[in-house]
């Protein structure tokens, strides 16, 4: 495998890899009832291609090759298990296994059915009876082809805990009996939102690493915005859907504007607009005309959606429509109660209506608890009031959220803001 | 990664088939579905078009047709996880004309857009 024709045949296979197992998972889920049990048919079938297309070529239709071979590893176990069921009823026993249908797999019906079994392997990875952490990573394992060895790169935790994680996941499907079906009309919306959560805090994994030297992970958000497309995709009637993809497009058209050429965060305010993404930016406000063109009240996603396209249509800090962004916030404040948002609010009344206005908003929030260790409530308390010039009060504002913030540099520029207000005080004294 | 696909190529005399239309139509949606298309279109020939040249300090507008034999026919962006990946779809559309328009020949060039995390340049 050492030589180079080799091994450029491992990667072209692990691309198709990446191309065609979450289909393939999906397909082979439907007829084996079982995910846990599809993955490792489609493994199986990654194993053979392994083997074989280094040897004799990769197949013309290398998609058509891996799913013929699942299916038939899939018959063998079907048959197994009816085999069993059978022997396991001749001894009176009643089966603990019974599969849905028992018999000869209708294995044709799996091409006709790709985009409903590729949500029906949405929802099961995101299902609620998971933990918030395994449905990550489980998403990732079956919808994102990863292995187990880049999803704890992506997630900063060992391989180890990963692998742990995937597994105690599928037996927790396995034992709770989780049949590989969509959700009733009537539990889409909770079902969806568990979704949307996962999608979404995968994103924000990459974006903003809370902890650490990285500033961010692309590949996660990367992963994260191919899967909301995928999602939107299928489900095309859920605004919400539509309004997280125009969120994460929106907000990743920042991406390349977020860091200076030595690596350093830069703000919003600071940020040289004519990096962003244009692409992503067009992206995002056509999934945001979706979402609105769908009627019914905007959900936490499609408000979230609007404020970020309210910054990515301005031309400067200074002509974005801060009223309006303010006023976002007052709705989202409604649909999500947070003091997180309420400071958000405070900082865009800062600059709808002047720093004082803001800072009446952010003192409020001063003795709450669930603030007290967030280091963004200091920042901006600081810079409200280093506005207002009471910049002694704002350097401590800024010597505390960089002794708060769990992330190197972020603390750094916090550290700079505070050494500015010293200059800025001994330089007027 | 992103990157930007251009297919070129030489029309053989005869028509193309529907078939070629409803083959490339299936495999654009399959990567729309995947999530990882984020925009392609095609082009009309270069006797539509013009090129805008700078030689010896002179610039100068030609009408097209180009002179070359081979004609842009269209662009596709796509956002995957590794250059392999690319090639695949690359491979994929290729293929789709081999076993829809016989004669055609042509090539595309995977070509990786430079982004926020990517080194500038080899």
């Amino acid at each position: 495998m050492t030589e180079p024709g080799h091994e450029a045949t491992r990667s072209a296979i692990e691309a198709v890899w990446r191309i065609e197992s979450p289909r393939l998972i999906a397909g082979l889920a439907r007829i084996t009832g079982d995910v846990g049990a599809a993955e490792e048919l489609a493994q199986d079938a990654l194993v053979i291609a392994l083997e074989q297309w280094p040897v004799q070529g990769v197949p013309d239709g290398p998609g058509a090759w891996l799913m013929a071979t699942a299916k038939h590893r899939a018959i063998d176990l079907i048959r197994r298990r009816a085999a069993y069921e059978r022997k396991l009823q001749e001894i009176g026993r009643d089966a603990a296994l019974r599969p849905e249908n028992s018999g000869e797999p209708d294995v044709d019906a799996m091409d006709d059915h790709i985009g409903d079994d590729l949500l029906r392997l949405i929802f099961i990875s995101c299902h609620p009876v998971l933990s918030p952490e395994a449905r990550g990573a489980l998403t990732l394992r079956l919808l994102g082809g990863l292995t187990t060895a880049e999803i704890a790169r992506a997630f900063l935790v060992p391989e180890a805990t990963i692998a742990q994680r995937i597994v105690r996941a599928k037996r927790t499907l396995t034992a709770r009996r989780v049949p590989f079906e969509l959700p009733s009309r009537a539990e889409i919306p909770g079902r969806l939102t568990s979704v949307l959560e996962v999608i979404y805090l995968m994103f924000n994994e990459g974006y903003a690493a809370t902890a650490g030297e990285d500033w961010m992970r692309p590949p996660l958000c990367a992963e994260a915005m191919r899967l909301g497309r995928v999602l939107a995709g299928l489900m095309t009637r859920e605004a919400e859907a539509h309004g997280l993809v125009a969120l994460m497009e929106l907000q990743a058209s920042r991406v390349g504007a977020r860091t200076d050429p030595a690596g350093e965060p830069v703000l919003l305010a600071d940020q040289d607009r004519r990096r962003w993404d244009r692409l992503l930016i067009r992206h995002g406000l056509h999934a945001l005309v979706r979402a609105r063109s769908l009627g019914g009240p905007p959900g936490p996603y499609e408000v979230q959606a609007e404020i970020a396209a309210c910054h990515a249509q301005a031309r400067s800090v200074q002509s974005t429509d801060w009223e309006r962004v303010a006023a976002l916030y007052v709705v989202l404040g409604h649909l999500t109660p947070s003091p997180v948002v309420e400071l958000n609010r405070a900082v865009a009344a800062g600059m709808a209506y002047g720093p004082a206005r803001g800072l009446e908003i952010a003192d409020k929030l001063v003795t709450n608890p669930a603030l007290a260790s967030y280091a963004h409530l200091p920042a901006v308390r600081g810079d409200l009031l280093a506005k207002l010039g009471r910049l002694e009060e704002a350097r401590e504002e800024f010597g505390r959220a960089a002794a708060l913030t769990g992330n190197e540099r972020e603390r750094a520029l916090f550290r700079a803001r505070a050494d500015a207000c010293v200059t800025a005080v001994s330089g007027s004294g | 990664m992103r990157y930007m696909m251009l297919l070129s190529g030489t029309n053989p005399a005869t028509p193309p088939p529907p078939e070629l239309f409803e083959a490339i139509m299936k495999l654009g949606g399959e990567a729309t579905q995947a999530g990882v298309m984020l925009d392609t279109a095609g082009l009309l020939p270069s006797a539509a078009g013009a090129r805008v040249s700078l030689t010896d300090g002179k610039v100068t507008v030609t009408d097209g047709p180009f002179t070359e034999s081979k004609e842009l026919i269209s662009y596709a962006l796509y956002e995957v996880r590794s250059k392999e990946e690319a090639v695949e779809w690359a491979s994929r559309f290729i293929k789709v004309h081999r076993d829809h328009w016989a004669g055609w020949t042509g090539s595309t060039d995977v070509l990786q857009v430079m982004g926020p995390v990517d080194p500038a340049g080899p």
